[in-house]
This record gives C-alpha cells, structure tokens and sequence, in this order.
C-alpha cells in the first residue's frame, strides 16, 4: 500500500517536472523537433515496402517518393480537370506519329498506318540531385565511396554516417538508365510487363540484359555493381546532355500519364553503384530504403520501425507556387502564394500509428495536423445541413478546423463472374438475374451506412472528372434508375422482382423445382466492420428471395479465386493510374480476362461489340467522337451488368487551422512543396487545448488514503489482540 | 551442475529442430510460395514472370522438403526446408522477404519492448505482492473476501478494456500523458507511464490472487505456527518468515518469464504505437514474410527453453535440497 | 432438425457429465467434497448464475430449419435454434443503423421525409424500438410500467415455482410454510436461501428484460440496425462452446500423456516431454493463427461441403476450441505427470505392483482418481480465461468467424465505436457486462471447487 502511494506520488512529481518544462504534458514529440524550422506531422500505419520509383506502386510509398523524386511530368496542383505540366521536364513533349518507314505522319492520322509514336523530352539544364554520398568525389574526381573497404564501413550505420556528399546535375541519360532499372533482373517493377507491350525494343533489351546479367553473375561474384548503362534500347535514345526521345509501337497517347509517374524519374547510376556493394545491402542501407532525387525533400531519417522524417533538399532546383487556379481558389486563399519560392515546410515527420482511434485523438489535440474522417469519428465532425450539405460540427468549428472533400478517382462494384453458369453468361435470363440484383442492392443505403454518405452511387464506370462521366438525366443508368424530381431514383424493388420472373425466378425460387435460389458471395473478412457488412449484402439479397450464401476467406485466397473463376459474386474497386476512361473501360476488355490471361478484368467479361469499341476508344482523342464511343460503351454494359457499379467514395480530409495550402489533388503525388505550416499558431494552440488536469490524481491519492485509515485501525486492533 | 547444464543445451537442438519443423509445416500448408510472391508483389499487373522471378531470387522455387532432381545428400539439402533453417542454428537470421535485414529489426525494436516489460514486471511485483500480503493478514475477515472478490472482478475484465479505457481516460480526458507513440532515451518516459501503468492495473486481479494461494499455503506450515507460539507478532511472522519462504516459487516463477521480456506485448504495443517485437510477429504474418515468421518462432521459442533451464538452476540457487540431476 | 459439429459435441460433453455425476453421487469418499461445494454460499449463487447461462447456451445449441412461410413445404437454408425461435421479435427487429439503448429514434440525424412531403434534417424514428408510442414525452413511464409488469411476472412465477418444487420433492404440500421458515431465516445447511434469492433476481430480471425488449431495444442497436441484446444473449454460446468444447479437447491429451508420462517415465517419458516442450515453445497466437488459416483452405477447396454461412461459422469455432485444446494442453499435461511421478511412489502403489495387479488396472484404480482434483481445479480455472482469450483473438483476427455472435467480436467492433463522439458504447457495455457475469461466476465457482478438492485445503 505504501509502495502504490509513493508510486502515485512518483508519477505526481513526474508530470510535474514535465509540466515546469512549458509545454503541454501529453506533447509527444520532444523539444528538439519542434524547433528547426516548420514541421508537419504526419502519419503512416504500415511501413512501406518499397521506395524504389521503379518497384514502389501503392499509394502510402508514393506519399513518401512522391516529394524526392521527379517524374518528367506532374498534374497541375490547383486546376481541374486534372492537367500536366512540366516537372523535371522543361515542356510539356509533343508527340509525333511515324509510319513504318519512318515518316513523319499528320496528327489525324489512322491508327493502322502508325508504326510507332515519338516523345522527345528536353529537361533545363542546371537541375542538381540532392546531396548524397553516392556522388561524393575526392579532389582529384574519384567517387569516394563506391568502394568501401572494411574499415570504412565499419562506423557506418545509417546514411547519414558518411562525413562526405556530393551532388551532379541532372542529364538527359538518367532517364534512360531509369527506364531500363523498370526491365533489370535485379528490380522488379510492377509495370514491366506493361511498358514492354508499349516501349519500342524494351522486350529486347531485357532478353538481352537478363543474358548478360546470368554471365555476369558467374564473372564478377557480385564483386562490383550489374552496370545498365550498357546496352541500348532501341526506342529510348539520348539525343544529347538535356535530351532523349522514347518511342511507342503504335499509337499510346495514355503514355503520357506514366511520364507523370515515379516509375521515369531519373536515377542516377552512381546511386545504383553505391548501394550494391555487399557491406552497405548488410546494414539495410539500399536504394530501397533511401532514395536518391532531385525533388524538393529528401529522406533524413528511415527509421520504419518508428519513424521517417523528410528533409527540405537544400539543391532543390527553383520552382515556384502555380500562379492561377480553378475559378475560386483565390477566394479560398489558395493563391496567397503565388509566385512564392517552393517549398515552405521544412521537415516533414511521419510517425508509425497503428490504431484509428489515437491517431484521432492526437489530430484533435493539435499533434497532427490533417486527419481523414473515418465512418466512427464522422458524426463528430461531420453534419448536414437542412438542404444537405456537408459542414462542419460546431466543435469542429470552434478548434478551427477545416474540411475538404473530393469525389475519388476509384470505383468499388460488385463484380459478377461471368464465366458462371448461373449468373454469368450472356444470355437473356441471367442478364435479367443481374439487372434484378442490381435493382435491389441498394447502394444508396450501403453509402449511407458504412461511409456516412461520404460516396456517389455510380452509374456507369467512369468516376465524376474522368472524360466521359455525365452528370444529370443522360448519365444515368436507366436500366436500374429513373430520373424523378431532378435526380436519379433507384427502380422500385416490384420492378427487381418483375425481371427475377422473367428471368425464371418468381419469388426467389427456380421456377421448375421451386427451390429457393441460393447465390454465393465472395468475400475478404478482416476488419470488426465485416460482420455488419456482411450481414448488409444478405438483407439485400433477402429483398427478392435470394438467399446470399457467404464464403468469407483471406485475401490471397480470395484472389486464387478471382484468379481461378471460382468466385461467384464479388466486391471490388479500381483506383485510377491516371485520369483517362481508358483505364476504366480496360477492366472490362475481353483481352484482359483474368482466367484467360491473367489480366485485370475480373469478372472475365467478353463482348466483341465492347472489345470493338473499346479498341476506337481507347487511343482516341477526348472529342466528341470518343464521348459517343463511350456512351454506347456504357450502354453495352449497362444492360449486360457484368458489374453492379457500386459507388465512387467522396474523399474528406480535415485539417487544422495553421495547415494552409491544401487543395484535395487525387493525381498529383508530390503535394506537400506546395503547403504551408504556421506553427507559431499551432503552438499557441496546441498549449490551449492541452491543459493537463491534475484533480483526478489528487483525488486518487486522497481516495486511497481514507481506504488506508481504517485498514490501519483493524491492523492495530488486530496487533493487539495477537499480542495479548 | 556444469553437466546437467551441458546436457539441456545439447537437448535444446532437438527441440529447436522440431519447433522449426512445426512452423515450416504450418506456415506452408497455408501459403505457398506462390501466395507470398504475389503478396509481396502487389495488386496490379502481377504477371507469372514475376512471381517465378521473385520466388527463384528469394530461394523459394525449391521444393519443400525433398528435391528429386538432386543426387545424394543435396537431395534434402537442395530443398527450402535445409537452405532456409539452417542459418537459425547459427543465429544467422538472414534478411526478410522484403530485403531488410532481420537481426537489426530485431535488435532495434526489442528495446522499446523492454523498456514496458521490465518496469511492468517489477511494479506489478511489488504492488501485487503488498496487496497478497495485505489480503492474507487479514485472511478470514470480510475485507479480505472483498478484495479477493475485487481480484476477480479485476481478471474478469479483458486486456482490451484497460487500453481502451486507460487511453480515453487519461490520455484524451486529463491529457496528462500523450496517447500513443515512443521516443527514444529519457523522452520515452513520458510514453511509457500509461502502457506500464495499465500493464499494472491490468495484472493485479491474477498476480495478486496468485501471491496470496501461495503465502496461505506457507502461513499454514509448522515453523509459522512456532514463530506464532514464540510470540511474534504477526507483521514480523508475515514479513519474515512468510515472505521470505514464498520468494522461492515467487523468484522461479519470474524467472522462467524473464527472457520472454523481449518478445513484447501485441495489444499494448499496437494501441501505443509502440515499436516492439510483439506487433513484429503479427505484421509479418499478415504480410506473409515468412522469413521473419520462422527467425521470431525461433527466437521465442529459443528463449522459453532458456527461461526453463534458468528456473531449474535458480532452484539449486535458492533451495539448496534440490539437485540437479 | 440440424446438428452442427459443436452442437452435438456440447450435448454429449452434458451426458457425460450426468452420468459421472450420477456414478460420483453412489461413493461417499467422492461426493463429499462436492457437499462442501454446496455448502459454500458463494459458490452456490455463481453455479445458479452458470446453470442460467448454460441454459441459455443449450437452447442456443438446438438448430432447425425454419419454414419459408407458414405451412411452405420448403425450408429457409440459414438454421436457427430454438432460442432463436424463442426470442423471434428480437431477432428480427432490425433498425437502420445504431441507435441507443430504449431509445425511440436512431442514433444520427438523417434526412427525414415529413408527412407532407417536406425534407428536414433530423433523428429518424425507428421502426421498431418505441415504436408504439403516440406521445414520445411518456417514454419514460412506458419504460417504467412495462419493467413493473415484468417485475410482477417474474415475482408470479417465483412465488409459484418454490411450493411446486416443494411439492416435486416431498409429494405434499403439507407442512410448506413450516418448513420454508428454516430457509428463509437461513438456517439450513445448503444455503437454501441464497439460491432462493438468487432465483427470484434472475427470474425477475428476465421476465423484465423480454417485455421490455419486445418494446425497445435495451441495449440498443448495432452499426446495421442489429439489437445489441440479442447478439449478446446469442454470445453465450459461443462463450460456453470455447470454454466447455476446449476442456472436451485438451481433456483426453493431457490425461493419457500426463499419466503415461508419469507412470512409465524411459524413452516414454522424454518423448512425451519432448512433445509438449516443443508444442509449448511455439508462441501460441502463431498456431491459432496458422490453424485458422488452413482450415479456411480447407473450405475454400471443399466449397460444397460448407455451403452455408452457419456451417462454416460452425466449423471455424469447433477449430478455434481444437486448436486452443491442442495449444494449452501441456500446461495441465505436465501437472499431471508430476504428480503421477509422486502418486507412483505412494505406498499403495508399491504394494499394488507387488502384488502383481496388472500396470492397467493400477492406473485406472489408483492413479486416475487421485488425479482427479487437479483437472477438476484446472478445467474449471482455465474455463474463464478461454472466455477471456476468445475477445483478444478476435482483435488479431483469428478468433470466432466475423459473422459469430461473440463478445469478442462485440468488443472488437466497439473498438472503433468508442472513438466516435457521441461515444457509441453500448456494444461494449453488453459484452461487457454478460462476459463479465459470466466470466466472475466461473471465477468464483472455481474459488469454491478448489477450496472443496485441494486436499492441502480441506483441512481449513
């Protein structure tokens, strides 16, 4: 007992030391950090797994090499629809057409007569990659740490333990040397297959490159680095110092999307060089793990156990905030910098936080400085108001928190396999089957429930700001909505049952046995959400008689099916490369069956009418004539239902006060140059809001006190009597 | 003694053995390398090539346990199986299937795994065994039912209430402590106050219940009742002789769950964000890097077998009547 | 009429009971420490709580196939058991989303079609929950009249019930309130009135809480609309199956290598050590882990066999309870044999070697019974921490089937409730509360088993 007094009194004295030191109690980043300059806090739940531009492909590594490395391309960070402009790049490259014989062809020309499509890139001279030991050279001009020896390695734990670093100016072979990293044995892209299809003589160079690499694997005993810059490839030639040329089979104009991407920005070989030596791979120190660019950060500190922590690059090329915006960003103060030299934070400090509910807590408390909703925190923060718009809560307003929202790129829907014998299949019972699920799965409701209304009930494929989506009564999917009152209008569910007649069905049951029908869904369970979820779908189904038989399993499992054809009904998503109905529709192309060919149409969907014009489509211009190809797209679709388009989520993001320049952009990756911390405010605040309360402690031990009096007078009375 | 020693070392390969078979077992019958390549290669345009490329790079496109095509003793050595376990014996823990290296993680993270464990243990000691003695004074009196009654109740209650509840009442409410995260050095103080403060809490119902089963078994011996008849008052008949003879199974119980310090605590660590070797063994399986699987199950069960030779050798230390045979 | 794996299992683990209980009640010597467990006051009550429980858990374990319709010749294919059928109305009132406990609206403000058509942003009514009411202002009166009339009922049937067993027991109902005095003043040897009491809380509380649930939901409603009541009824089972099935598991293990170790030690011995050493160094939530997976392997590659949601849920639950049997055997295992080392040298045994009875006979006659304590002690100790253990393997996502009621599954949904604001806690405050009940019943039933049969004990 007198152990848990002076225990309670420690931990007093504790906080109270803390609370001479001036800053709130619960501050869980320590004095030192907040110093330096402006700091944002951010937040990752997962280490990433790659931050190699060529490997890294999922959206938490681009949040990190996003801001190092420079693609030749970015998405313009305030205007919409979504635009491209220069990045490391001078210009935005033309494109130019040749034929077979290597004539240059006319714009307009047909797509049969083009053998090959041409971007030159041209960069500005002057760009310099950040500093860092790969380029650190003696005085004489030797790379000083390519070859390390024992002893040289022996202090070095991270990085940053080199004394030496040095820097280069970027050049037009960088690009090329990266663009050959995306087919090299020793890095796996994730899009090699796909630039291999498209780059002129890639496939070659990898057949080539592999040769050599198994020869060389014999030779060298892995002494020194796999040397890329050897070899050509025949569609990617340096031109001169600041530039190169790629070369497209056929006509691609989607190409120009990946140019925006961190799989071509350039890498330096000295990079590569440096961290294949065999001492450096041993000690976690690899191109993996740190990246070598010229962007506006770079990475200080890698720490994934806990924390990464981005730099601003002091090399860091001149680039200035965007001078105009969509109409109103002017208003809402996001031209306030315009013309401003890039980039205004400092530091930026990614935290590893595993659970929803402190992350909330801390963004609430000021330690984090944006934060999205999720569906548990949303009633308090978010309300509608009378005619239905989103606002913020008033507690939310009184803290001076801000909100953002944004229609996604992504669609979720609910695939049906169409290799099935029961509700795949083109014929006119089981599309009827289809349209009639579709009729009763409420998506409306689904968006209501699980993501606070925070989504758009699709109807087609393509999301809000892709070419090609329609807004109002020509949008709609007519096979399962009506438009009433200005605004689409789920079908009565007597419509739904009148189809399942049609298709054989009455009341749910096979016509000839009169058993009931029983359809099987397909379905990942992880998170504690599942279960309500889960249960959601079978009332649906439950609507029309359907019994919805569950097959919950892992995700690999669930994928092996997908994989196999063996799943019946599914739930998935997509979420868009890059802005252009082209990477919708392809999910739906017969070529890309995922049984036949492993490709991304999951539910093995195959209509040659489709094929036929999603392959007009697909390399045309946005006009009229490609909106036309798209709507009869749609059409084609709509009524066979491989998919039931499910729902675009609505991105909403909060974010405090003192955060200033942030306009949702789902495309562009390296954002953060753009935004702007005030962290004197934030301090301010962060002191108000985190006033430790002591009471309860006192209490406490006040608590235990008058618990401990009576103890000790049995405890004498007790003494007494085994004395007498 | 040096003998005894020897022979559980020696004995330990077998078990070792058996517990790496154990995990390859499980861990293959559900993945296949296959599995774990597209896991490790993403969602979009996966193709075969790649999966055949990742598993031949990583050793995984051998068979598992016997290799045909092999002559002689590379029949089991040419096998995932030999290439992939021999290494643990050395402790040797190679690198994780996403190339970092596994024996830095486990060096790094296994501090801040420590540095909740080791206060967590010695406080919940001394505050359970204050509470055990007080109980067992005032044994047969209604506080002593109430507080046995409250131990209960304090078992009854789930891990995941005190982390929640601790967070919400003391991190969100006084704001006294941050909610979640780590530092390293002395700022980790700060951080550490309410994971071993619930660490705490959370252990009394069963510790405090354990402690006192075990002074009631000593208070009921011989000598107790001769230090009694002699006199003794009862607070140095407790604090003496009682406490003093319980230290025995109190010392060999704390040992054996010494070494298992490192491995960490899953809950705690996932709610405090707290960079420990108990979320490492979860994530890697999520993840499907079995490498780091089979290094952990090494590890753990490594330090179980220690932590019982350890117990067997403090009962020799304390207890001078058992010998080790 | 359907039987699950683990339905059929828990009935056959009840006879087995029985029948050890009828065998045990023939022998003076064995019955003479349960007297003392029936004498304890407190063990008494939480047995009375367990057997209410249990009750519940059985009717929970009796599955069927409901008709489609009313006289449809065909069958739902979702199984529901009698308890189910009992609680119907609750079962099937399913609201929109969460709402709170009693209340008479949902949770969050929705848009809301009035009668004349104009749209306002406002908390919907439900559609069941207080739905009868005309005048919301008189909730509180409804909700305190309707738990009245149940109070009444429940008090009925207790005032009722006591003269019937009376008359059951003694075939008279001469001399009742002579001899319920005794009983009331507490003054017989069995707390009589304990248990009595006992039954009149749990009789009332029942009765209040299904008339009330018909009207409003007591603990509210779930993120899909779900009475929260009804899935915490419907945990019990669950709860029960991991803590009783797990026993049926480990039960047989533990004993024949316990006692083979012991008794035979040599190469037996070191092979049965060797075995639950290697088993036991294996961090345990890596074994769940593993199991779960390769059983949904399994089923994923036997699809016909499991082609419904409940046969599936059925079967991940019966290997949770192997697997966790599979996983904690070595702890009781190791027990045993330690003590099969001493019994093994007790003069009896000495002699009965001697005398040549056969290594068979000695076993089962003296070694087995002597052992007898020490499981009854730690099955009935490891009861409560399984139920425990269930809630935390659902937070890494190897517990129960998502789709089980459980408490763990409760708890780890209202994970994220609670960081909503309104905090939403009233999944977690039933899961709570029901695991709570239980889990401190079995706790302190336990306490008073274990003071009856510890032989170092039974001295006090």
């Amino acid at each position: 007992m007198i152990k848990r007094i002076l225990l309670a009194m420690g931990l007093g004295v504790t906080v109270l030391l803390a609370a001479c030191s001036g800053e709130p109690l619960n501050n869980p980043y320590s004095g030192e950090n907040q110093s330096a300059g402006e700091t944002l806090y951010n937040s990752f739940s997962e280490r990433p797994k790659h931050l190699d531009p060529a490997r890294a492909y999922s959206s938490n590594e681009y949040a990190i090499i996003g801001q190092i490395y420079e693609p030749p391309l970015q998405y313009h960070y305030l205007k919409r629809p979504y635009q491209l402009e220069s990045l490391s790049a001078k210009e935005l490259p033309v494109v130019r057409y040749m034929d077979k014989r290597g004539k240059e062809l006319p714009k307009e020309a047909a797509e049969e007569l083009i053998a090959w499509s041409e971007y030159e890139i041209s960069i500005t001279p002057g760009t310099q990659f950040q500093p860092h030991p790969a380029f650190a050279r003696s005085n004489s001009g030797k790379l000083l740490y390519h070859k390390l020896s024992a002893e040289q390695l022996e202090p070095i734990s991270q990085l940053s333990d080199f004394e030496e670093a040095g820097s280069r100016e970027l050049i037009a072979e960088d690009f090329v040397y990266q663009i050959k990293r995306l087919v090299s044995p020793l890095t796996h892209s994730p899009i090699s297959e796909l630039m291999k299809q498209h780059i002129l003589g890639l496939s070659d160079f990898e057949k080539a490159t592999a040769k050599r690499y198994q020869q060389w694997l014999k030779e060298s005993g892995k002494k020194h680095f796999f040397d890329l810059r050897q070899g050509e490839i025949a569609g990617v030639k340096v031109i001169d110092r600041y530039h190169y040329r790629i070369r497209i089979r056929g006509k691609y104009p989607q190409f120009i999307y990946w140019l925006a991407m961190p799989f071509f920005a350039p890498m330096a070989w000295e990079a590569d060089s440096f961290y294949a030596q065999q001492g450096l791979i041993d000690k976690n120190i690899t191109l993996d793990w740190y990246p070598v660019g010229t962007g506006p950060y770079l990475l200080a500190e890698n720490n994934p156990n806990r924390r990464m922590i981005l730099e601003r690059n002091p090399l860091f090329h001149d680039a200035a905030y965007p001078l105009e915006g969509e109409p109103g960003d002017k208003e809402k103060g996001l031209l306030n910098d315009a013309g401003k030299k890039l980039p205004f934070i400092d530091r930026v400090v990614y935290i590893l936080e595993k659970e929803s509910i402190p992350y909330w807590s801390k963004f609430l408390q000021g330690y984090y400085d944006a934060s999205g909703v999720s569906s548990d925190s949303f009633d308090q923060a978010i309300e509608f108001s009378g005619e239905g718009e989103v606002g913020l809560t008033p507690a939310m307003m009184d803290k001076g928190i801000q909100l953002q929202t944004a229609v996604t790129t992504s669609i979720y829907y609910m695939g049906f396999n169409m290799l099935d014998p029961v509700v795949g299949g083109s014929t006119e019972r089981a599309r009827k089957l289809r349209q009639a699920i579709g009729i009763a799965v409420d998506f409306e409701e689904y968006i209501s429930i699980f993501l606070n209304g925070r989504g758009v009930a699709s109807q087609g494929i393509l999301p809000p700001g892709i070419f090609g989506n329609e807004e109002g009564s020509e949008g709609i999917n007519h096979y399962l909505y009506d438009w009433l009152n200005n605004q689409p209008k789920r079908k009565n569910l007597e419509v739904a049952k009148r189809l399942l007649v049609e298709a054989g069905y009455p009341n749910g049951r096979a016509r000839e046995t009169g058993k009931p029908l029983a359809l099987y869904f397909d379905a990942t369970s992880s998170g504690p959400d599942d279960k309500a979820r889960l249960n959601w779908y079978r009332k649906q189904f439950a609507k029309l008689g359907i019994q919805l038989v569950i097959r919950a399993t892992d995700y690999n499992r669930f994928q092996s099916k997908i994989r196999n054809g063996n799943a019946q009904i599914f739930m998935w998503g997509w979420n868009a490369d890059y802005p252009d109905p082209e990477n919708f529709f392809f999910l739906l192309y017969g070529q890309n069956g995922k049984v036949s060919n492993g490709g991304e149409n999951a539910t093995n969907y195959q209509n040659s009418e489709f094929d036929r014009l999603f392959e007009q489509m697909r390399n045309g211009e946005n006009g009229p004539e490609r909106l036309s190809q798209i709507r009869q797209l749609q059409e084609i679709i709509r009524r066979d239902s491989p998919w039931l388009f499910g729902f675009h989520p609505k991105a909403f993001s909060l974010y405090h006060d003192w955060y200033k320049n942030l306009k949702t952009n789902l495309m562009a990756n390296n954002r953060l140059k753009y935004q702007r911390i005030d962290s004197e405010f934030r301090n301010k605040k962060r002191e108000e809001w985190n006033s430790p309360v002591f009471w309860p402690i006192v209490l406490i031990v006040l608590l235990l006190l008058l618990v401990f009096i009576p103890v000790w007078y049995i405890y004498r009375k007790k003494e007494q009597e085994t004395a007498l | 003694m040096i003998n005894y020693i020897i022979r559980r070392l020696l004995y330990m390969i077998p078990l070792l053995l058996g517990v790496n078979l154990i995990t390859f077992v499980l861990f293959f019958v559900v993945n296949s390398p296959d599995d774990m390549a597209r896991m490790h290669l993403g969602q979009k345009y996966v193709t075969e090539e790649a999966v055949s490329k990742w598993k031949s790079e990583r050793g995984y496109d051998l068979p598992l346990f016997w290799n045909d095509e092999q002559e002689g003793i590379e029949k089991v050595e040419e096998t995932i199986f030999f290439e992939k376990s021999v290494g643990l014996f050395f402790l040797n823990f190679g690198r994780s299937d996403n190339g970092r290296d596994i024996a830095a993680d486990i060096g790094q993270r296994m501090w801040p795994s420590l540095a909740i464990a080791l206060p967590s243990l010695i406080v919940g000691l001394l505050v359970n065994i204050s509470f055990a003695l007080l109980m067992v004074f005032f044994r047969a009196s209604r506080l002593a039912l109430w507080g046995v009654t409250l131990c209960v109740a304090l078992m009854s209650i789930s891990g995941l209430f005190y982390i929640i509840g601790g967070q919400f009442l003391v991190g969100k409410l006084l704001m006294l402590v941050p909610i979640s995260g780590y530092d390293t050095g002395l700022a980790a103080i700060k951080f550490l106050i309410l994971p071993v403060l619930i660490g705490v809490v959370g252990g009394i119902g069963s510790g405090a219940r354990w402690y006192r089963t075990l002074f009631l078994e000593e208070i009921e011996k011989d000598y107790v009742r001769t230090a009694r008849a002699k006199g003794l008052s009862e607070t140095r008949v407790l604090f003496t002789h009682v406490l003093q003879n319980a230290m025995i199974p109190i010392l060999t119980g704390v040992v054996v769950i010494l070494p298992l310090l490192f491995m960490g605590s899953l809950l705690t660590e996932s709610f405090f964000s707290i960079p420990g070797l108990g979320s490492y063994t979860i994530d890697a399986i999520n993840m499907q890097d079995f490498a780091i699987v089979r290094s952990m199950v090494f590890l753990g069960s490594l330090l179980y077998i220690f932590g019982l030779l350890l117990t067997d050798i403090s009962y020799t230390l304390v207890d001078p009547r058992v010998r080790l045979s | 009429m359907v039987v699950y794996w683990t339905d059929g299992l828990i009935f056959f683990l009840v006879i087995m009971i029985v029948l050890l209980g009828w065998r045990t009640a023939g022998k003076e010597h064995l019955r003479r420490p349960w007297r003392k467990v029936a004498e304890n006051r407190m063990g008494m009550v939480s047995l009375v709580v367990l057997l209410f429980f249990v009750t519940i858990g059985l009717l929970d374990s009796v599955h069927f196939y409901p008709d489609l319709e009313e006289g449809s010749a065909h069958q739902s294919n979702e199984a529901i058991s009698l308890f189910d059928e009992w609680v119907t109305p609750i079962r099937v009132q399913d609201e929109k989303s969460y709402s709170a406990p009693f209340a008479n609206r949902l949770f969050a403000k929705e848009m809301v079609e009035l009668t004349d058509g104009q749209v306002v942003w406002d908390y919907p009514r439900l559609h069941y929950g207080g739905a009868h009411l005309h005048d919301e202002s008189r909730k509180t009166a409804d909700i305190i009249g309707l738990a009245g009339k149940g109070m009444l009922h429940g008090l009925a049937i207790w005032l009722l019930a006591i003269p019937l067993i009376y008359f059951l027991k003694q075939r008279t109902l001469k001399g009742v309130g002579h001899n319920l005095i005794p009983i009331f003043k507490g003054e017989t040897v069995l707390p009589l009135r304990a248990i009595a009491l006992t039954f009149l809380f749990l009789s009332i509380l029942t009765c209040s809480a299904a008339e009330l649930a018909l009207h409003y939901h007591i603990f509210g409603t779930d993120k899909v609309g779900q009475d929260v009541f009804y899935q915490a009824l419907k945990s019990i089972r669950t709860g029960l199956m991991i803590g009783t099935l797990t026993t049926l598991v480990m039960l047989p293990l533990a004993l024949s290598f316990g006692i083979l170790a012991g008794f035979f030690r040599g190469w037996v011995d070191d092979l049965i050590q060797y075995l639950y050493t290697t088993l036991s160094s294996i961090p345990g939530v890596l074994l769940i882990a593993a199991s779960i997976l390769m059983m949904q392997v399994y089923m994923a590659n036997h699809e016909e066999q499991f082609a419904s949601l409940a046969l599936r849920a059925d079967m991940r639950l019966l290997f949770l309870c192997l697997i966790l049997g599979i996983t904690s055997w070595t702890g009781l295992c190791r027990l045993l044999r330690a003590e099969t080392l001493k019994l093994r040298e007790m003069e009896y045994v000495q002699a009965a070697t001697a005398m040549g009875v056969r290594r068979s006979v000695i076993l089962v006659r003296h070694i087995l019974p002597n052992l007898f304590h020490i499981v009854l002690i730690s099955v009935v100790l490891d009861f409560s921490a399984l139920v425990l253990a269930e809630a935390v393997l659902s937070y890494v996502n190897i517990g129960v089937d998502p789709t089980t009621n459980s408490w763990g599954n409760m708890i780890n949904s209202a994970r994220l409730e609670m960081a909503r604001e309104p905090v939403v806690w009233w999944s977690l405050a039933a899961a709570f509360t029901f695991m709570f009940t239980l889990v401190l019943a079995a706790n302190l039933f336990a306490d008073s088993v274990r003071d009856a049969f510890d032989p170092r004990r039974a001295a006090d």
